[in-house]
């Protein structure tokens, strides 16, 4: 491995340090701290969104899925991408009209119900360390495979590192931070990848040799088994409305100014990260032909070993591995920093605050240590998964709970509280605990193996279901002031009702 | 409601009061404190949520729904049809254009312009929605 790769990742780090100490300067105010004040720039956050999005998931994860799985993989990135476009379309510009801060802040806004806020808290902190734990554990494996040293060191690293950022920075700081991290992991993949593809060109094209050619360059192995297809839909239904109910996304619509800026920073951020995605395929597809060896025991680490593999231990070769590296550790750094500060966010206003006034500064530092420990905890104790499947889970969890709730809320009138949380309840729970069975790793075999795996297929119609059902039988629980939540929401910025 | 309705023949009907038959327009005496009453009006119709206000927020709203639902059917046929179509056509999976499957050509690049393009579309399009439900609400001879 490349010797140049752990001083870029030193510098990668204390540089992100440093751009979040510098932010703390400007960070007066407690709703300063929080918010940015919402003076970022629509570019700005929408590379700050990107950044915080593309996560080890998307950096080692999609390469190593590809390389592993082949062309059904592609999905992934696919779906993560398309997640913003479901975002546009159903919820972003509404969404930042309603002046929701967080997931809670909008049950709150809608339904004007205590309790739902409660049950919504208690999502997004799931959510929000079901996703947290891989990220860690991509730390602990790339700094295994740089260094050597046992994974829990990058784990700890990261996780100490990331707490420490958000504790002290807040959310101005971030944006700024965000923001470089995206151009960051861009360049680290789509710059190694031109000299990779030349390798592969003067070596005369190699094709795939290790046998599993034909199989793997087509779609639905096993010649369209009814499982495959059944595991790539709920991929597609996952990925699709995950986007939109994960709680680190949401955070930085309340930093555009009006619902009109909010949709064109997710148009924007459809386009960057679109473009970043076209990269990691291709590190797997290289994989294939170069490292075919790593498909069978350490897929995640193609993206990182590959450069030295393909290009050799010369200075090209050293220089670009450094790159990688650098870029897989902004991406540890960028996606905890963001679903950290969500979930304190959350954890300060809704548990510490304890219904007086809104978190205060100190109850968010306080917070950010819980949410920053916890899955640090669990980053060491739970068996490592693929990275990009438990995120894909956590995704699942996602459009089964938040996504029905955003969308009925803001397109239907006739959402209660009560068919809310019954809709959140059967289908986010029976995700959740899909998830919790696949990742203690129950040796489920046949469809029982599939549904739990891949549970979006049916959680997402489940609560789609159950809200629409119970909110009709409930309908006597409407709040009394929909009519005026849905002008609110829909009503032109321009209007300034 | 569709918005085009709910603009143009406003004018007409306008034309035909100011004016019958003749082509010069005659002069009409404006008072500027007549015409912000007026445009006070509609907007309270809509805060104040009467029939009319009512009416014309749902009308945005159903426009704005509709547009996202078609756009995502776009979506659904282009993209979600394509496992289905890998299965049963396997003469699709396995073309190949400039050498690389066509699998891989589709869901590698073609994905990303698609969904952009898209989303452009949407924008363009909502946007546009949003100001003729501005214009509507913000006409003066709304309330006569």
């Amino acid at each position: 491995m490349s010797n140049l790769a752990l001083p870029a990742i030193v510098l990668v780090t204390l540089v992100t340090v440093t751009i979040g100490v510098y932010g703390v300067r400007f960070a007066r105010t407690t709703s300063d701290f929080l918010v940015a004040s919402r003076v970022v720039s629509p570019t700005w956050n929408a590379a700050a969104i990107g950044g915080e999005y593309l996560s080890a998931a998307s950096f080692l994860g999609v390469a190593g899925l590809v390389l592993a799985n082949g062309v059904d993989m592609l999905w992934y990135p696919v779906g993560f991408a398309a997640g913003y476009l479901a975002l546009l379309l159903f919820v972003a510009a509404p969404l930042r009209r309603s002046g929701a801060f967080t997931l809670p802040d909008f049950c709150e806004v809608r339904l004007g119900s205590r309790w739902l806020r409660r049950l919504a808290t208690g999502f997004v902190v799931f959510i929000g360390w079901l996703y947290l734990v891989p990220q860690l554990q991509g730390a602990g494996l790339t700094l295994e495979t740089i260094t050597g040293a046992p994974s829990w060191v990058g784990a700890v690293v990261v996780g100490t590192v990331v707490t420490g950022n958000v504790a002290l920075g807040g959310m101005r700081s971030i944006t700024f931070v965000q923001a470089f991290q995206y151009w960051l992991k861009l360049t680290a993949l789509a710059f190694p990848v031109v000299f990779l593809l030349m390798a592969w060109q003067g070596d005369g094209r190699p094709a795939i040799t290790d046998g599993v050619g034909e199989e793997w360059l087509l779609p639905h192995t096993g010649g369209g088994a009814p499982e495959a297809l059944f595991e790539t839909y709920s991929l597609i239904l996952a990925t699709f409305l995950g986007t939109m109910g994960l709680p680190h996304v949401l955070v930085r619509f309340y930093t555009n100014p009006d619902g009109a800026a909010a949709r064109r920073t997710t148009l924007v951020v459809l386009g960057l990260v679109g473009l970043f995605y076209l990269f990691p395929p291709l590190y797997g597809v290289l994989g294939r032909v170069y490292t075919p060896e790593l498909a069978e025991n350490d897929p995640d680490a193609v993206v990182l070993v590959l450069p030295g593999v393909v290009l050799g231990m010369g200075v090209l070769g050293q220089v670009l591995g450094a790159l990688v590296a650098a870029g897989a550790f902004a991406a540890f750094l960028s996606t905890s920093s963001g679903l950290l500060t969500s979930v304190a966010g959350v954890l300060s206003t809704d548990v510490l605050a304890r219904g007086s006034s809104s978190g205060t500064a100190r109850d968010f530092r306080i917070a950010s240590l819980i949410a920053g420990v916890v899955p640090m905890v669990l980053a060491l104790q739970v068996a490592e998964l693929e990275v990009s499947r438990v995120v894909g889970l956590a995704f699942a969890v996602a459009a089964s709970s938040f996504c029905p709730l955003l969308v009925l809320g803001i397109w239907w009138r006739g959402l209660t509280d009560v068919g809310a949380a019954a809709g959140i309840i059967a289908g986010g729970g029976a995700a959740a605990l899909a998830v919790l069975l696949t990742v203690l790793g129950l040796p489920l075999e046949g469809w029982v193996g599939v549904i739990t795996g891949h549970p979006a297929a049916w959680t997402v119609p489940l609560a789609f279901g159950v809200m629409v059902v119970v909110s009709l039988a409930t309908r006597h629980r409407l709040p009394p002031t929909v009519g005026k939540t849905m002008l609110r929401l829909h009503a032109p910025d321009s209007l300034h009702l | 409601m569709t918005q085009p309705e709910g603009t143009q023949p406003k004018g007409g009907r306008e034309r035909a009061q100011a004016q019958p038959e003749q082509t010069l327009p005659q002069r009409v005496r404006i008072v500027l404190a007549e015409v912000a009453r007026r445009r006070r009006a509609t907007r309270q119709e809509l805060t104040e949520q009467t029939k009319v206000g009512d009416a014309l927020i749902r009308g945005l709203i159903r426009a704005q729904l509709a547009l996202a639902l078609r756009l995502a059917i776009v979506v659904l046929i282009g993209l979600g049809s394509l496992p289905l179509l890998f299965v049963l056509a396997p003469g699709v999976a396995s073309a190949r254009i400039g050498g690389i499957p066509l699998p891989w050509l589709l869901l590698g690049v073609v994905a990303y312009p698609f969904l952009f393009g898209i989303g452009w579309v949407h924008t363009r399009m909502s946007e546009r929605n949003e100001r003729e439900f501005a214009n509507l609400v913000g006409r003066p001879d709304r309330h006569e």
